[in-house]
Formats: structure tokens, C-alpha cells, sequence
């Protein structure tokens, strides 16, 4: 393991099945970052993916059963602190995060700016979402329900959030050892999770950034999921606010 | 209440309420879910003694028969141990959910022990 620097970095990536692309992305993360260790979660995956990973250079930790993204995530951040590792920077397997924002996101964290940075579709100029090289497109639905988290979690923060649902985010060691708690929303945790870390103290920083397409597989907000994933993210939120102020770690 | 009905529920009551105790006895129910039983047994059991209380009740909910407070007693009874059971099951999940993380982290661990070692044999 690449452990040797003062401060260590470690890149989270939560797989399910995704042997068909994860060697590509994870060759991508040590070409950016030579220094970065990369650990797998394995979300119970039936496929080659935890093979993929370790013929890939990276650590797999292997959850026995797939207990969705939320656990896999929260899993990676328990690894993060048991290694001592200082920084962290998560990211999807399917390819649709680059690894090439990496050293910014870290760097920002590093810098000292924020507690989390989180990888932003829609901040900055309109052609960072949908430029022709980044092949990604958000569907309407999907857009307005992103633009209406945006808006909720911003009125709630009083910060101006713009994609709160983005799973692209750097953290510090400190952020780290308060999400491993119990209260971790492992539930779809997204915008919910922006609410609590900024309720508990911790700065939030977005940067722009493009996202690349899924090419295959399947989202985990297909079929009637979105539904309550709205219902749970504004009851999620709502709960935040009701409940006294987290403390820090 | 007619007497044999009184004697059906009196009867219907205290069977309920040795079953839970001896469920509890042979360990195959925790105490934790014993107590709504227990309590709405014995409940039952004091409204079938003094009927003028179910009575009583009845006439404050506004409802005619005494036999309507005993349904939606029972419906009330239901709820609650759905209630118990949903929060029973949000602990399980959150235990199951650290097991299967320290589990992993712990395979992880050890793969990472028979790698060193297996370093240093070749080194």
C-alpha cells in the first residue's frame, strides 16, 4: 500500500456489480494521484468485482450481503478512521464521477476551506452539466427533483447548496469520525446528510464539475424508489432540524 | 353482560395472560414484548369485572355498545404492538448493519495479515 506521505489519502468507492467498469475507474484514480490509496466496498456484488478491484491495485472490503449504498459508504469512512487516514474523497464505480477532480476536491479539504466538498453538476457556467464530452444528461424529472432538494437544503442551511444529491464529496478526518455514527443516515444518504453536517458545525463547499454518463447497469433510483426517496430525504431533513444539535466528535 | 359471557371472557383473559407468563418462563418470549400483553389481559380482565367502567367508558366516548369500546380496544392493542415491533425492527436493522460493516472491515483485516505474511515468506 501507498501509505508512505505524511498525509493520507484514501479514495472511497462503493461497487455493486460493477465488474464490467470498475478496473477502468480505479486505474484512472492512481493515474491522478499516485499517492492515493483506494479501497473497494464491495456491496455483496455476485459478480468479478472484487477481483477486478484487487487486481486493480486496490483494498476490497466485502459487506457479506448488498446492504445498499448508504452502509457500503459508511463502511469505507469506519475503514478511513481504523487506517488513520486523514482525507478521504468518495466516488461512484460506474464512471460517471471523474477521477480527475480529485486532486481539487482533496485539495480543498486540505486547504483547510471545508469539512466536506462536494462535486457539483450546477455551479458555474451551464456547459460544465451537459458538455458533449462529459455525455451526461439529467432527465427533467430527475432535474426538478434535484432543483427542489437544492432549494429545500439551501433555505434550510441558509447556504446556497446547488446539487445536494451529488455522492461525489471530499471529506476530513474530523467529518469523518462524527458520520460514523449510528445516526448516519445510511438510508439514501444524501441531502439529508448536507443538513446535519452543517447543523453539527462543519463547513460545506461545492465545486463544479462535469459527470459522465452510466453506460450500463442500474441506478439505484429506478422504479418506484424515487418516491420514497423523497419522502424519506424531507422527512430526513425535517427530523434534523427537530432533533437537538448533533456534537462534535 | 350476561353471566356466561362474563365467564367466556374472564376465561379468555386469564388464559392469555399464563400463556405470555409461560412463554416468558420457557425463554421462547422476551420480557420486552410481554408487558403489552400482559397489560391489556389484565385490562380487559378489570372491564369484564367491573362492567360499569366499560360502561362508563363507552358512554364518554360517545359510542351505544360497550361491546364498540372493546374493538377499538383491541384495534388500539394491535397498533401499538405493530408500533413495538416497527421500533424493534429499526434497532435489528441498525445492529445487523454494524455487524455486516465490522465483519467486513475484520475479513479485511485479515486478508491483509495473510498478505503481509505472504510478502514476507516471499521476500
Amino acid at each position: 500500500m501507498k501509505t508512505r506521505c505524511k498525509v493520507k489519502r484514501l479514495a472511497i468507492v462503493p461497487a455493486f456489480n460493477e465488474g464490467a467498469r470498475i478496473e477502468r475507474v480505479l486505474k484512472k484514480i492512481g493515474e491522478i494521484d499516485k499517492e492515493i490509496d483506494i479501497v473497494v466496498i464491495d456491496d455483496g456484488s455476485t459478480d468479478d468485482t472484487g477481483l477486478k478491484s484487487r487486481l486493480a491495485g486496490a483494498r476490497v472490503v466485502r459487506l457479506s450481503s448488498n446492504m445498499g449504498y448508504g452502509v457500503a459508504i459508511q463502511t469505507g469512512y469506519k475503514y478511513a478512521l481504523e487506517k488513520g487516514y486523514d482525507y478521504v474523497v468518495q466516488l461512484d464505480s460506474d464512471g460517471q464521477h471523474d477521477p480527475a477532480y480529485i486532486p481539487q476536491m482533496l485539495g480543498a479539504t486540505m486547504s483547510g476551506d471545508a469539512d466536506v466538498v462536494i462535486g457539483s453538476r450546477f455551479l458555474g457556467e451551464k456547459a460544465v452539466l451537459e458538455t458533449p464530452e462529459a455525455g451526461y444528461k439529467v432527465g427533467v424529472a430527475r432535474r426538478l427533483g434535484i432543483r427542489l432538494f437544492a432549494f429545500v437544503t439551501s433555505k434550510l442551511i441558509g447556504l446556497k447548496i446547488s446539487d445536494p444529491t451529488s455522492g461525489y464529496r471530499a471529506l476530513n478526518k474530523r467529518i469523518l469520525a462524527f458520520l460514523m455514527n449510528d445516526f448516519f443516515p445510511y438510508d439514501y444518504p444524501d441531502a439529508d446528510v448536507i443538513v446535519l453536517v452543517h447543523r453539527a458545525g462543519f463547513k460545506i463547499k461545492e465545486l463544479p464539475m462535469a459527470m459522465h454518463d452510466r453506460a450500463t447497469g442500474t441506478s439505484m433510483h429506478s422504479g418506484l424508489r424515487p418516491v420514497y426517496y423523497i419522502f424519506k430525504i424531507f422527512l430526513s431533513m425535517l427530523m434534523t432540524l427537530l432533533r437537538k444539535k448533533p456534537s462534535l466528535p | 353482560m350476561l353471566p356466561r359471557q362474563k365467564i367466556a371472557m374472564i376465561i379468555i383473559c386469564i388464559s392469555i395472560f399464563i400463556i405470555i407468563l409461560d412463554l416468558v418462563r420457557r425463554r421462547r418470549l422476551k420480557e420486552e414484548y410481554s408487558w403489552l400483553w400482559l397489560l391489556t389481559s389484565s385490562a380487559l380482565f378489570v372491564l369484564v369485572i367491573q362492567y360499569s367502567w366499560l360502561e362508563l367508558i363507552t358512554e364518554a366516548m360517545g359510542a351505544v355498545l360497550p361491546t364498540t369500546t372493546l374493538f377499538i380496544g383491541a384495534l388500539v392493542f394491535l397498533m401499538f404492538l405493530s408500533i413495538q415491533f416497527s421500533v424493534r425492527i429499526s434497532r435489528l436493522t441498525d445492529q445487523v448493519k454494524n455487524m455486516v460493516q465490522e465483519n467486513a472491515l475484520l475479513r479485511e483485516k485479515i486478508e491483509e495479515i495473510k498478505d503481509d505474511k505472504g510478502g514476507l515468506v516471499d521476500g
